[in-house]
C-alpha cells in the first residue's frame, strides 16, 4: 500500500473508493490495530509510527476514538457502563452523564446493547468513542448498516460533536451524500493507492455536466391489458406508480423486469424536505 | 456404604478444576491470540491426554514422581513432598490429564468473540489485562462453564492414571472409580453399584445444569 496524506487539525476527511482498496486497512494502521510493512504516521507533534526507527506507539497511547461498523459495544455492560469503561482511574465521571444527556441516551443508560436498535447502538458507540476526548476520531463505515433517516440523525450528531470538541476525524464511507455533508476533504483510494485528494467539490463535481435529462430506474410489478394500451404498475424509488404504455410493448414487459426511463425536465419542480 | 471414596473423588475434582481454571486462562488466551512459531507443537502437547491411554500417562508420571528418578528426587529433597501414592501427586497428575478439557473450550470461546470487542477496548485505552478480564472473559461465560464442568467430570471419571500413580490407599488415593473396581474384584456387586449409581447421577445432574444454563444464556444473546 502506498499512501501519503496530510490532514489539517479539526477537519473531517472522508476516505472512499471501491471495496478492497485498502481504506479500512489504512484506518486500522492509523489506529495502531494493524501495522504496515513500512511507513510513518505522525499526529500533531508526536510520532505514532516510524518503521525505520522501529517505533510503533500502541493503540492505547494514541488518544484516538474508533467507531466500528459492527458497533463493538460490550454485551456484558449497560450503555452507561460501556461509556464509563472508557474512563481512566482518576477521570471525573461527569463526562459520562454529560454525554448521555447530550445524545438523549439517559433513558437507555441501564439497557444492555442487545436491547437497543441498530441506530441506538451506533449512537452509543459514537458517544463512547468520545469519552476520552480524543484528538482524532476514526470511523469505519459507521452508518452503512443504518436506514436513511437514522444515518442522517447520526451524521448530525457527529457534526455537533465535532463543533463542540474540535477533534479531527477520518471517515471511511461509500455514501456520496455523507461525503458532501461531513467532509472538508476527500481522499479516493484504489488498489492501495491514493488516486485523488481534494475537497469533495474538486474531486467529484469537476466531472459533472449540466443536465436537463434524468435517468430514472424502476422495476415492473404488474402489467394489465386495457382497450387502448397497457396499465403498468412500477416501482420507482420505493414508490409504486402507474405508467400508461402502448400495447405493442406487452411482450417485453413482465413482473420483475428492470427499466430505465429518461425524463426531460423543463422547469424543474423541486420540493425540499428534511430527514428528521 | 463408605462415603470416603466419593468425597475424595469430588475433593480431587474440585481442586483440580480450580487449579486448571487459573492455569488455563493464560494458556487459552495465548493460544487464541498470540502469533508464534511452533504453535502446532504446543497444541499437540496439550492435546495428548485426549488420545493417549491413561495408563501411558500414568506410567510416565509414576517414573517422574518416583524418588528413584531425578524429578521425584528433586521434589522430595526440596519440598519434602512425595508425589507417588499421595493426594498431591494425584492432583498434579489430574491437572496434566485434564488440561485440554479446560484449555480448548476457553480458547474456542475467546476466539468466537468478534475481534472488534478487543480492538474497541484497546482504542478506549485499556491494556490487555483489563481487556481480558473485563471484556473478553465476561462475554464467554458459557465457554468457561463448559470448560469447568468438562474438566470436573473428566477428573471424576479418572481411573487409569489414579491406579498407576495413586494406588489404593483409603482416604488418600482411593477415589470412587478405584473403589468400584475393587468391589467388583471382590465380587461385591451391590457396593460397586452404589458408587456407580452416585457417580452416574451426579454426572448427569452436572451436565443437565450446564446445558440448561448455557441454553438460556444463548437465548438471551440470540434475542438481540
Amino acid at each position: 500500500m502506498e499512501v501519503s496524506l496530510g490532514l489539517g487539525a479539526g477537519s473531517i476527511l472522508a476516505l472512499t473508493g471501491p471495496s478492497g482498496a485498502g481504506k479500512t486497512t489504512l484506518l486500522r494502521q492509523i489506529a495502531g490495530l494493524a501495522k504496515p510493512e513500512f511507513g510513518r504516521i505522525t499526529f500533531k507533534n508526536s510520532i505514532w509510527l516510524d518503521t525505520e526507527k522501529t517505533l510503533n506507539l500502541p493503540t492505547q497511547q494514541r488518544n484516538i476514538g474508533f467507531v466500528f461498523q459492527d458497533y463493538a459495544l460490550f454485551p456484558n455492560m449497560s450503555v452507561r457502563e460501556n461509556l464509563a469503561f472508557a474512563l481512566s482511574k482518576n477521570d471525573n465521571t461527569e463526562i459520562v452523564d454529560e454525554l448521555l444527556a447530550e445524545t438523549e441516551l439517559t433513558q437507555l443508560a441501564s439497557r444492555r446493547p442487545f436491547q437497543l436498535s441498530g441506530g441506538q447502538q451506533q449512537r452509543v458507540a459514537l458517544t463512547r468513542a468520545l469519552v476520552r476526548k480524543p484528538d482524532l476520531l476514526l470511523l469505519d463505515e459507521p452508518f452503512t448498516a443504518l436506514d436513511y433517516q437514522m444515518r442522517y440523525q447520526l451524521q448530525n450528531l457527529l457534526l455537533r460533536f465535532q463543533q463542540h470538541y474540535h477533534f479531527t476525524a477520518i471517515l471511511v464511507t461509500h455514501d456520496m451524500g455523507e461525503i458532501f455533508r461531513l467532509a472538508q476533504k476527500v481522499a479516493v483510494m484504489e488498489n492501495g493507492k491514493l488516486v485523488n485528494v481534494g475537497s469533495p467539490a474538486e474531486v467529484f463535481l469537476g466531472k459533472a455536466t449540466p443536465e436537463s435529462q434524468f435517468d430514472i430506474y424502476g422495476e415492473v410489478l404488474s402489467v394489465e391489458k386495457q382497450n387502448d394500451g397497457l396499465l403498468v404498475h412500477v416501482l420507482i424509488n420505493h414508490k409504486i406508480s402507474i405508467l400508461n404504455l402502448p400495447l405493442e410493448m406487452l411482450d417485453q414487459l413482465s413482473p420483475g423486469k428492470k427499466f430505465l426511463l429518461q425524463h426531460n425536465l423543463g422547469a424543474p419542480d423541486i420540493r425540499l424536505f428534511d430527514a428528521d | 456404604m463408605d462415603f470416603q471414596p466419593l468425597l475424595l473423588t469430588f475433593k480431587l475434582a474440585t481442586i483440580t478444576s480450580l487449579i486448571l481454571l487459573v492455569v488455563s486462562l493464560p494458556i487459552a488466551y495465548w493460544l487464541a491470540f498470540a502469533k508464534f512459531k511452533g504453535r502446532g507443537v504446543v497444541e499437540a502437547i496439550i492435546g495428548m491426554p485426549l488420545v493417549l491411554p491413561p495408563s501411558v500417562i500414568g506410567f510416565y508420571l509414576l517414573l517422574a514422581f518416583s524418588p528413584s528418578y531425578w524429578f521425584g528426587n528433586f521434589i522430595e529433597s526440596i519440598f519434602g513432598l512425595r508425589l507417588v501414592f499421595s493426594f498431591s501427586g494425584l492432583v498434579i497428575a489430574s491437572v496434566l490429564y485434564s488440561l485440554p478439557f479446560m484449555v480448548y473450550p476457553i480458547r474456542a470461546g475467546l476466539q468466537s468473540l468478534p475481534a472488534s470487542l478487543r480492538e474497541a477496548s484497546y482504542t478506549l485505552g485499556k491494556n490487555e489485562w483489563d481487556t481480558f478480564f473485563k471484556v473478553l472473559l465476561p462475554n464467554c461465560k458459557p465457554a468457561l462453564l463448559t470448560a469447568f464442568v468438562l474438566t470436573f467430570a473428566h477428573t471424576v471419571g479418572e481411573f487409569g492414571v489414579v491406579l498407576m500413580i495413586g494406588g489404593n490407599i483409603p482416604g488418600v488415593t482411593k477415589v470412587a472409580s478405584v473403589a468400584i473396581y475393587n468391589e467388583v474384584e471382590a465380587l461385591n456387586y451391590p457396593a460397586a453399584n452404589q458408587y456407580a449409581m452416585v457417580l452416574f447421577a451426579v454426572t448427569f445432574l452436572i451436565l443437565l445444569v450446564v446445558y440448561s444454563v448455557n441454553n438460556s444464556l444463548l437465548r438471551v444473546r440470540q434475542s438481540s
